[in-house]
């Protein structure tokens, strides 16, 4: 245990908000998720008892007959804004004054930094070079995540849950949401700032940075795995196992969908170009994960080898 | 002004109106003239003093004080309404709200905390820009500067490094927020692609700052980020179709990005300008959006009362 290089890395100021992340990320995933979890019950309360749901507020926060429904933003927000203004000033500042923002020496283009690493938020994406190419790590997938963001609220066809937190009533857009913010992009700058090393090796939390490690991985293509070394045939392989992919992705997102029957209520109310938009990001998304695995656990370096791009 | 202080009660009289008669300019012998000029200046300094009295003990009382104000402060809910409605800085506010809606645990604050510290980095930004100039070699020379020479300059960089990590964790945790309460949904569709917008400039304002301080950590962390872009599709030297439709290291996008091939002066002046003019606008424009629309699209969205299964409403297919 090299208590020293983990110290060095956790220490190095540019890390400090991935270590600030590994808190608050958790934290705040818990503190809407309890709130959930409280409305959840009410909410099976409400459902349970239809003369409840008839005269209760239906929130979890408390409720007298006789309150104001309202409140003066001057003085009950402004107070609030006011105070968070101050608390964020000072945090900065006591990080500012305690923590000194690096500096490296003059940029240098013959010296190469081992390892050169993007700023942290980007480090998602640099991990996902190690999985496919940087046109698609690099410039398809970061476009897709925000058209995908974008496009969120035009597909989300179920009308429960707005403007409260819940679980229940929105599993399958929780879980989602969950899984691709935090597995895929928090997770994967965490690896990228606190366990990548020189090479963009990976060295385990404690491990040791050693610049001259050697990994003896052979990475092979999948078309060579089957003995299929000419190019054309290539080609049409790759293609058939993408589409083979594509196909089975989509009708397990769709068995996913169309699991409960809430689920299919909510299904029943997309169109269809709602229902093909939210597929296709869906099976887009699902792709990193696979392709992850795949090399983890067969060593596959790509899938789909042509003479233009290589997926 | 000590002898009028020593007399506070007796001008009072004098004080009203009447005592800026302006007469006594007629011709008289001399001595009594003098008397009266002097008994004159006597009375316009007892005046003004009670005149600065009052003003002093009701400010609010004055016409400039009115002018700036427009509204008067008391304890009535108009009057704390009209402070929140007649101010230029307040007004994004309404004069209520929810109960419910000022509680940190619905809304985290993350979006109003953004904005303040967005706010933070305008003002350090501009500070910083004063001690920079754009160029290689300088820009390096200026950063050891700031933080050796100026004062509080070092304290000046901190905080803006820091404000702007501090930016991106609260912007995407505002985003966390926004989604697990369904606030995207209906009516508040468009401004979550506003916001999904907003998230985006704020990744490259980071990002172009990065650069700026001109050492190994900037250069080649936008060497690496700048790399990615010659592989665009179509549009890059290295990416599919690329070198087909003919790219090259000197006509793609990489190119246009850092005005060059290689990350050199011009890709630090570009930098500087995308973030220190062209972003900073472009995401003001879009938060002037974003806030009007909060308030457009009913204010904040919650803690809405819950909407039960069966109270769904079915759609009508075509």
């Amino acid at each position: 245990m090299d208590f020293h290089q983990l110290w060095t890395i956790v220490s190095t100021p540019d890390n400090v908000p991935i270590v600030l992340l590994l808190f608050l990320v958790p934290f705040y995933t818990w503190y809407g998720m309890r709130q959930a979890f409280a409305n959840d019950r009410l909410i099976a309360e409400l459902e349970a008892n239809p003369e409840m749901a008839k005269t209760h507020h239906r929130k979890t926060q408390p409720y007298k007959t006789g309150w104001a429904k309202e409140v003066h933003v001057w003085p009950y927000l402004l107070r609030i804004e006011f105070l968070a203004a101050i608390i964020v000033t000072v945090i900065l500042m006591v990080w500012s004054i305690t923590l000194n923002a690096p500096l490296e020496e003059p940029s240098n283009p013959t010296l190469t930094m081992n390892p050169s690493k993007a700023p942290w938020y980007f480090l998602g994406l640099q991990e996902m070079l190690v999985y496919f190419d940087p046109w698609m790590a690099g410039v398809v997938m970061p476009s897709l995540i925000i058209v995908g963001l974008m496009v969120i609220p035009y597909i989300d066809t179920n009308p429960l849950g707005n403007g409260y937190y819940t679980y229940k009533q929105r599993k399958f857009s929780i879980l989602t949401f969950i899984f691709g913010f935090i597995v895929l992009w928090v997770s994967m700058i965490v690896i990228g700032t606190l366990i990548r090393g020189p090479g963009w090796m990976w060295f385990w939390p404690g491990t040791t940075w050693d610049h001259n490690r050697l990994i003896f991985e052979v990475n092979r293509d999948l078309p060579d795995i089957f003995g299929i070394t000419t190019r054309v045939p290539k080609i049409i392989f790759g293609a058939i196992v993408v589409g083979l992919y594509l196909v089975a992705a989509g009708i397990g997102i769709h068995k996913l969908i169309t699991k409960t029957a809430f689920n299919r209520r909510i299904y029943a109310r997309m169109s269809v170009l709602q229902y093909v938009v939210m597929q296709t990001f869906l099976i887009i998304m699902l792709a990193l994960p696979v392709k992850i695995l795949a090399r983890l656990m067969f060593r596959i370096k790509y899938i789909w080898v042509t003479p233009w791009f290589n997926i | 002004m000590a002898d009028t202080n020593g007399q506070p009660e007796k001008p009072v009289d004098t004080g009203s109106p009447a005592a800026g008669n302006g007469s006594g300019n007629g011709p008289g012998n001399g001595s009594s003239a003098v008397a009266k000029v002097l008994a004159d200046a006597k009375a316009v300094r007892a005046r003004a003093t009670e005149e600065l009295k009052e003003t002093i003990k009701a400010p609010e009382k004055t016409d400039v004080w009115k002018s700036i104000l427009r509204v008067k402060h008391d304890e009535t809910p108009r009057s704390r309404a009209l402070g929140v409605l007649s101010n230029v800085f307040l007004h994004l506010h309404p004069a209520k709200i929810n109960r419910d809606a000022v509680a940190y645990k619905y809304t985290w604050g993350m979006g109003g905390m953004t904005f303040y510290v967005y706010i933070t980095l305008v003002f350090t930004g501009t500070l910083l820009m004063f001690y920079y100039h754009p160029s290689k070699i300088i820009a390096f020379r200026d950063i050891l500067y700031l933080e050796s020479d100026v004062p509080f300059g070092k304290l000046l960089r901190n905080m803006h490094r820091w404000g702007a990590h501090l930016m991106v964790i609260m912007v995407e945790l505002h985003m966390f927020r926004v989604f697990l309460t369904g606030s995207y949904k209906k009516p508040r569709e468009f401004n979550w692609v506003v916001g999904v917008l907003l998230l985006v400039l704020t990744l490259l304002l980071s990002f172009t700052g990065y650069l700026l301080p001109d050492d190994q950590l900037g250069f080649w962390a936008v060497t690496v980020g700048t790399n990615m872009a010659r592989a665009t599709p179509l549009l890059g030297h290295a990416g599919p179709f690329g070198p087909q439709l003919g790219m090259t290291p000197f006509n793609d996008v990489r190119f246009g990005l850092l005005g060059g091939s290689i990350v050199d002066s011009n890709a630090l002046l570009r930098a500087y300008i995308w973030h220190c003019v062209a972003i900073p606008i472009l995401a003001s424009a879009f938060m002037v959006v974003h806030f009007w629309r909060v308030r457009k699209d009913g204010g904040i969205s919650g803690p809405a009362p819950m909407m039960l299964e069966r109270e769904i409403k079915d759609v009508r297919k075509i």
